[in-house]
């Protein structure tokens, strides 16, 4: 029953000591919102890239030749067979003269064209084009379907497999550290904001602890604050990252030099962001007073 | 009650602040705990209100061993004690009501329980007539009497008074005394810390000296006789 009395007292104290600390207070605020907009444009360009490198990694695929003893038939019969490959996406079949075909239009333009253009298709070979789910696991699949029995040789691009996947790596561990760094910043800036308000009430926090109030009790309209001041920041901070993303992919999807990008809609992904951003604006709000209360609950 | 046995605290420092000090005081007892500054009269109230912990012998402090107390009991044992400062150490912020407010909140009290007690405290004190005022519009005794309405709010077995008169002319002296006399009368035990001689003496109730970490002389109806430690 007490901590039903209680709880009103923690929200009215809390709320009130925003106030009492108004200019810290919004600096923190202020402070929070510019971290997680910095933390929030960086996520969304690496939720971005994510996309197109999906795209980019899903357009991969490296080439099975078929054993040129095997009858077409045959050929035909193995892609039944590639497709139970574990991490294999899509499988499709090019006979040796669309093989042909498709390399003279290739290379239709080029000055030596009637090189390329007049070559019998006998030269080419039926192939598979194994396209993969996890770039990152090429080899393994290589070998796999290497391993069938009618497939002989293959043809494979494994340095751009290794780019997309540095380039993915590197933005990860960028987007880590970034938010890492900005995380505890925001904790710093609360943690001083609370401080100041723990400092400034030091005298009340004594004699409440003489009157035999227990440490949650004295905590709780602190920590109460940092949470206010911490979802504050965080509903600010989405409102104006919905407003800075909404411009940017205006602008991406009107600009006629970048057509090729196709950006994730924020409605797609504002969910998400709403609550990263509570949540991160909670545990900086709960985690910065926590830690500035704590000394002075030493009495 | 309180029961110091062999109680012995060394600070940090090196300091050595009791040196075996043997005290008992019984509920409803009214004690002065009189000596000069640096005696230990300080530490003896920290100790019992666990601000610090003894270096050596046994504490009790109504009914909690302060020995083996765990820190999350220390809150209640506090709840068994009134405690009452030379400089009132009252919130200005806050009218007398709310000062009051706060220690009963403090102790997780009913806006009910809140509303009844207010009332009859302020009246006991006498400043029923003042409770909207903010303790910056009151006299030093005023603020005082607010000071031991906040002590006796949540309904204290024992109150201690750390010089109660330090910052009191004569005459709010004397009334602070008849007052915390009042309220021992009503069952509270008291422990008043004071350098005040002649107000020790008016008094005629047990007095406790102590010197050096010591105590030097402990009667019931004695007198504050030495008079270099004034």
């Amino acid at each position: 029953m007490k901590k039903s009395y209680n709880f009103g007292y923690y929200m009215a104290e809390g709320f009130h000591s925003i106030f009492t600390h108004g200019l810290m207070s919004f600096t923190a605020v202020f402070m929070i919102v510019a971290c997680l907009l910095i933390m929030g444009s960086f996520s969304l360009v690496a939720v971005n890239l994510e996309q197109e490198l999906g795209k980019l990694e899903r357009e991969n695929e490296f080439l099975a030749f078929v054993d040129e003893s095997f009858s077409r038939e045959e050929a035909i019969a193995l892609q039944n067979v590639i497709e139970t490959i574990p991490n294999v996406s899509q499988v499709s079949f090019t006979t040796k003269e669309e093989a042909q075909q498709n390399y003279a239009e290739k290379y239709a333009s080029d000055k030596n064209a009637a090189l390329y253009t007049e070559l019998p298709p006998e030269v080419f070979r039926d192939r598979f084009s194994v396209h993969m789910e996890d770039l990152s696991l090429m080899q393994q699949t290589i070998d796999a379907v290497e391993a069938v029995e009618g497939i002989n040789g293959h043809q494979a691009a494994p340095e751009i497999a290794e780019g997309f996947l540095l380039v993915r790596n590197v933005a990860t561990a960028v987007a880590l550290i970034l938010i890492a760094i900005l995380l505890l910043i925001s904790i710093f800036i609360i943690y001083n904001a609370i401080k100041l308000g723990t400092f400034t009430r030091r005298e009340e926090i004594s004699i409440m602890k003489m009157c035999g109030a227990t440490n949650g009790f004295v905590r709780a309209p602190f920590v109460v604050e940092g949470m206010l001041l911490g979802l504050t920041g965080a509903v600010l901070a989405f409102f104006l990252q919905w407003g800075v993303y909404t411009l940017i992919t205006g602008a991406i999807d009107t600009g006629h030099t970048i057509q090729l990008l196709t950006v994730v809609p924020f409605k797609d992904i504002w969910v998400r962001v709403l609550g990263a951003f509570a949540g991160i604006g909670l545990l900086v709000g709960t985690g910065g007073s926590v830690l500035a209360i704590r000394k002075f609950l030493q009495v | 009650m309180i029961r110091f046995l062999d109680i012995q605290k060394t600070y940090d420092n090196g300091t050595k602040a009791l040196k075996g000090v043997n005290l008992r005081i019984d509920d409803g007892e009214f004690a002065f705990l009189v000596g000069p500054s640096g005696s230990g009269k300080s530490t003896i109230i920290k100790l019992i209100t666990g601000e610090v912990e003894p270096s050596g012998g046994r504490l009790m402090v109504n009914g909690y061993n302060l020995n083996s107390i765990r820190l999350k009991q220390l809150p209640y044992m506090r709840r068994t004690l009134g405690v009452i400062f030379q400089d009132f150490r009252l919130i200005d912020k806050k009218t007398v009501k709310e000062n009051l407010e706060f220690a009963m909140r403090a102790v997780g009290a009913s806006p009910r329980e809140i509303r009844k007690r207010i009332p009859y405290v302020l009246d006991l004190v006498g400043l029923a007539r003042k409770e909207d005022r903010y303790p910056t519009q009151l006299s030093g005794g005023e603020q005082q009497r607010v000071a031991i309405a906040r002590a006796l709010v949540n309904n204290p077995k024992m109150i201690i008074a750390d010089e109660p008169t330090g910052n009191l002319d004569p005459g709010r002296s004397l009334e602070i005394m008849m007052l915390l006399e009042k309220i021992n009368e009503l069952g509270t035990t008291m422990l008043v810390v004071t350098h005040e001689k002649e107000l020790v003496n008016r008094f005629s109730k047990r007095v406790i000296a102590i010197e050096n970490g010591r105590i030097i002389s402990d009667e019931t109806g004695g007198y504050y006789k030495n008079e270099e430690i004034i």
